[in-house]
């Protein structure tokens, strides 16, 4: 066997009110996709930017190439051979793909940057992930996906030992993974050691040779992906037997259409120039309607238009019946609706605010900051729903920004949930967090919606959407094409066709 | 060396007023060694004299502007136009007293500052629609009145210094009020309605979410726009009632002077209570103490004697020595070098940088 690149001894780290990690050995062979797996809050990204230098480590070892290393940052890392791509893309959206590639590392000639050699290198390096865009134009204008590309091209270029992809399909669609699986086996079979870390389980069977499990910022153990079957995978992970699986099974697969009454909301070919096509949509009280689509195919900016984060320029919305001007986020509130975004960090939280403050955030906005709510108050509420949606750490009082990908989704859609909606508008809610937190969250969305809340569920998930909407709203090329009844007809071989062919009649 | 002592020195140190406490008390002992009689406060004719009196009067009309420009910082902006509309404010009130027959009386009085505030308050505002409403960035914005109200201030005073002789107008500069110089009741006073304002109502929270990510607090339901203008009027309000009192002091009112430059001694009394420049977070208490602690190097530079030449020189390198010691990356380095050398009494690690500050002094 041959050494290991990477050996982590003995790890621990501790955040304010957080022990992320505890005594986690970890190693990473040479020319292996090396998977590292654990729920929302296990200490998987922590134990990535203690690798990379991001963060110090309060006890234990790292060594590189059989030395031991301490970086102090992910510059001195990625220039000894340790490149990693975020979780979070983590590029510059007004400079050019070609600055974002070489940033830090422009070539250069007598100190002066190589402007015309730096896009040659970019459109080159490109070219290896099979990307032909136009290296010169503003990163902003390409989609997440592309960008997650160009973040991938930036890590490769360093001539890098050691490749770190923190969750790197997440925002990416089948033919993209497929697209990136095809670079990470190239970069294998190189010799480069890939750390994959991702809660995609069957890409995990797909592409690592290894599994590293970790559990509550605790080492569960090492196997070889052939010797660990999903179930016992899953089992590990949790660290509990299997009831969170069993309830997403509980689930009934089919919801009864519930339509008639009042419509809750409707929408009369509202639209946006360069955002989305004029579309009709209804919501009824007690109902689920998903949107599915592509990603870029108009599903996200149908959930700003209806929650007013975007101004439409076309159509009417009408709440109970009476028009409805829904031009800010605040009137939508107004109007008992919530809007959970898919950028939970950027559009979502406030990083430095607590987790109480950030949970009571839009509810103080709605009463306005003449009435603040009672301490008292907040605490409970807060405390309420800490505990009804297993937001880890407990203790409210510390910064937001200190909380894992999951529980930041928590504690955003606790925001949302003190105000209580009429209509909850949830944007991939589920993206990027562990499959106990996704069932808890599905489950909760069964709940609201038997409760009467109408929900309109984005995801970019077909057998998720299936499992909890009424109706499924079908997107492409940012348009709405078709609205289709989740009976028991409704597969998602059938959304899926509807989303390739984008037209009425052969769904019809 | 008990580890509990540690953990109360590794918790008082992690307070974010800790080093500013450190700074202003490390100026006060320095200025005690050389001169003994630096901390006494003597009773003469029902006032009470004494340097720590005058530093707190003096740095009055710094702590209101400062307050003021910590809820600007706080939403991520900048407020440049302070010390401007100190001056108009300033110039107005005198101006409207000059033309009173009887410049004592209190009415006179009242009427010249309602007009004043309420000018400020239209200052205030048009900073605000710039900002918030048509999406100049702040430092341009305020830039503009910046530049264009010492234009204003002067063609109010049509480039003269009116000088008044106005006893109630005197008051808010120079007069005493239990045995304590007024202005300083004023600056407590705005103090506690700022600290009333933003911390028993929400109005704190929302200023820090709107400067922590302006986009995620509009997706929340928070009219940032509106904040935002807020800030600014209560700014500029700030402003007019420091302008009030640099005037009141020297009953008169120089549309040229008035308030020169206090916009940035504003952001750095801001910057050293621990606002970051950033937007987020704000601490008025901090604020405080930092307006406390550059008056006190002012009333440092003169009592030690320092040449005006140096002074400027001894201002800056007393301001990077209190800036770094609150910079993380330096403390990390700091906190590095006191582990090396083990438990030695951190106190005399941190008085090693006044020392340092006393070398352009000599």
């Amino acid at each position: 066997m041959t050494d290991p690149v990477v050996t982590m001894t003995a790890i621990s780290k501790s955040f304010p009110g957080v022990r992320a990690l505890d005594g986690v050995d970890f190693r990473l062979l040479p020319g292996e996709v090396h998977a590292l797996m654990g729920e929302n809050g296990a200490g998987k990204s922590t134990l990535i930017k203690v690798l990379t230098g991001v963060y110090g480590i309060d006890a234990g070892i790292v060594t590189l190439g059989g030395e031991q290393v301490a970086f102090t940052g992910p510059m001195q890392a990625a220039a000894a051979g340790v490149s990693t791509v975020y979780q979070e893309i983590n590029l510059l959206p007004n400079l050019s793909v070609a600055e974002n590639v070489f940033i830090g590392r422009e070539p250069r000639r007598f100190g002066a940057v190589r402007w015309g050699e730096m896009r040659r290198q970019a459109r080159a390096l490109l070219a290896r992930l099979d990307l032909s865009i136009d290296v010169a134009a503003p990163l902003s204008t390409y989609s997440l996906a592309v960008q997650q590309m160009i973040a991938i091209a930036r890590a490769i270029d360093v001539q890098a030992r050691v490749l770190i992809l923190d969750e790197p399909t997440s925002s990416l669609d089948a033919t993209e993974v497929t697209q990136l699986f095809k670079i990470m086996s190239q970069l294998r079979d190189d010799g480069i050691a890939i750390l994959f870390v991702t809660h995609f389980l069957d890409q995990v069977y797909r592409i690592a040779d290894r599994i590293t499990v970790l559990r509550n910022g605790r080492l569960v153990g090492e196997y070889l992906t052939t010797d660990l079957p999903q179930l016992a995978l899953i089992e590990k992970m949790i660290g509990k037997e299997l009831d969170v699986l069993e309830r997403i099974e509980e689930q009934q697969p089919k919801r009864t259409a519930r339509q008639g009454g009042t419509p809750f909301l409707q929408a009369t070919e509202l639209g946006r120039k360069r955002s989305v096509e004029p579309f009709s949509l209804t919501i009824h009280q007690g109902e689920v309607v998903g949107l599915a689509g592509l990603l870029g195919s108009g599903r996200t900016e149908v959930a700003r238009l209806l929650f007013g984060a975007d101004r439409a320029d076309h159509g009417q919305v009408t709440v109970d019946g009476k028009p409805a001007a829904l031009r800010t986020p605040a009137a939508a509130i107004g109007h008992d609706i919530a809007f959970s975004s898919e950028n939970r960090r950027t559009e979502g939280l406030v990083g430095e605010l607590t987790v109480r403050e950030n949970i009571i955030l839009a509810m103080q906005a709605a009463r306005g900051w003449l009435r603040p709510i009672p301490r008292r108050r907040q605490d409970e509420l807060v405390a309420r729903y800490v505990q009804a949606l297993g937001i880890r750490p407990t203790d409210p009082e510390i910064p937001v920004r200190n909380l894992s990908g999951g529980n930041q989704q928590k504690v955003l859609l606790a925001r949302w949930l003190i105000t209580e909606p009429r209509l909850l508008i949830l944007d991939e809610p589920t993206r990027g967090i562990d499959i106990g937190a996704k069932a808890e969250i599905q489950k909760l969305v069964v709940q609201l919606s038997d409760g009467g809340m109408a929900v309109l569920f984005v995801s970019a998930e077909l057998e998720e959407v299936l499992r909890l909407s009424h109706n499924v709203a079908v997107m492409r090329d940012r348009q709405l094409v078709t609205e289709l009844v989740n009976d028991q007809d409704l597969d998602a071989d059938k959304v899926m066709q509807a989303i390739a062919s984008g037209s009425r009649e052969v769904t019809a | 060396m008990s580890t509990t002592w540690r953990g109360r020195w590794a918790v008082a140190t992690a307070h974010p007023l800790f080093w500013p406490v450190i700074a202003l008390i490390a100026m006060l002992v320095a200025n005690t060694i050389y001169r003994p009689s630096f901390l006494s406060i003597e009773m003469r004719n029902g006032h009470l004299y004494g340097s720590l009196i005058d530093i707190v009067r003096l740095s009055a009309p710094l702590m209101i502007v400062a307050l003021g420009m910590t809820l600007v910082i706080a939403t991520g902006g900048i407020d440049l136009s302070v010390g401007s509309v100190c001056a108009i404010g300033g110039a107005i009130a005198c101006l409207y007293i000059s033309k009173q027959p009887d410049q004592n009386s209190v009415v006179g009085v009242l009427t010249a500052l309602t007009l004043a505030f309420g000018l400020a308050l239209v200052l205030g505002a048009w900073n605000g629609v710039l900002v918030a409403v048509i999406g100049i960035q702040p430092i341009i914005a305020t830039l503009i009145l910046m530049v264009a109200g010492r234009g204003l201030a002067q063609l109010i005073t049509e480039g003269q210094i009116i000088t008044i002789n106005s006893s109630p107008y005197r008051m808010i500069g120079a007069g005493q009020l239990l045995t304590l110089p007024f202005a300083i009741f004023i600056a407590v006073a705005v103090a506690l309605v700022i600290a009333a304002a933003t911390r028993r109502t929400a109005l704190g929270m929302i200023i820090e979410s709107v400067g922590g990510n302006a986009e995620a607090s509009r997706l929340s339901g928070i009219r940032s726009s509106r904040i935002i203008f807020l800030v600014y009027v209560v700014s500029a309000a700030c402003a007019v009632v420091a302008g009030f009192m640099m005037t009141a002091n020297v009953s008169s009112a120089d549309g040229n002077n008035a308030g020169l430059w206090v916009e940035l001694d504003a952001i750095l009394a801001v910057v050293i209570g621990g606002t970051s420049l950033a937007g987020g977070r704000f601490s008025l208490a901090g604020t405080v103490l930092g307006a406390l602690i550059i008056q006190t190097l002012t009333t440092s530079v003169y009592a030690m004697n320092i040449t005006p030449q140096t002074s400027l020189l001894f201002k800056a390198v007393v301001v990077i020595a209190v800036c770094l010691i609150q910079a993380p990356a330096f403390r990390a380095k700091f906190g590095l070098l006191r582990r090396r050398r083990r438990p030695g009494p951190p106190p005399a690690a941190v008085a090693a940088d006044p020392r340092k500050e006393e070398v352009p002094a000599t």
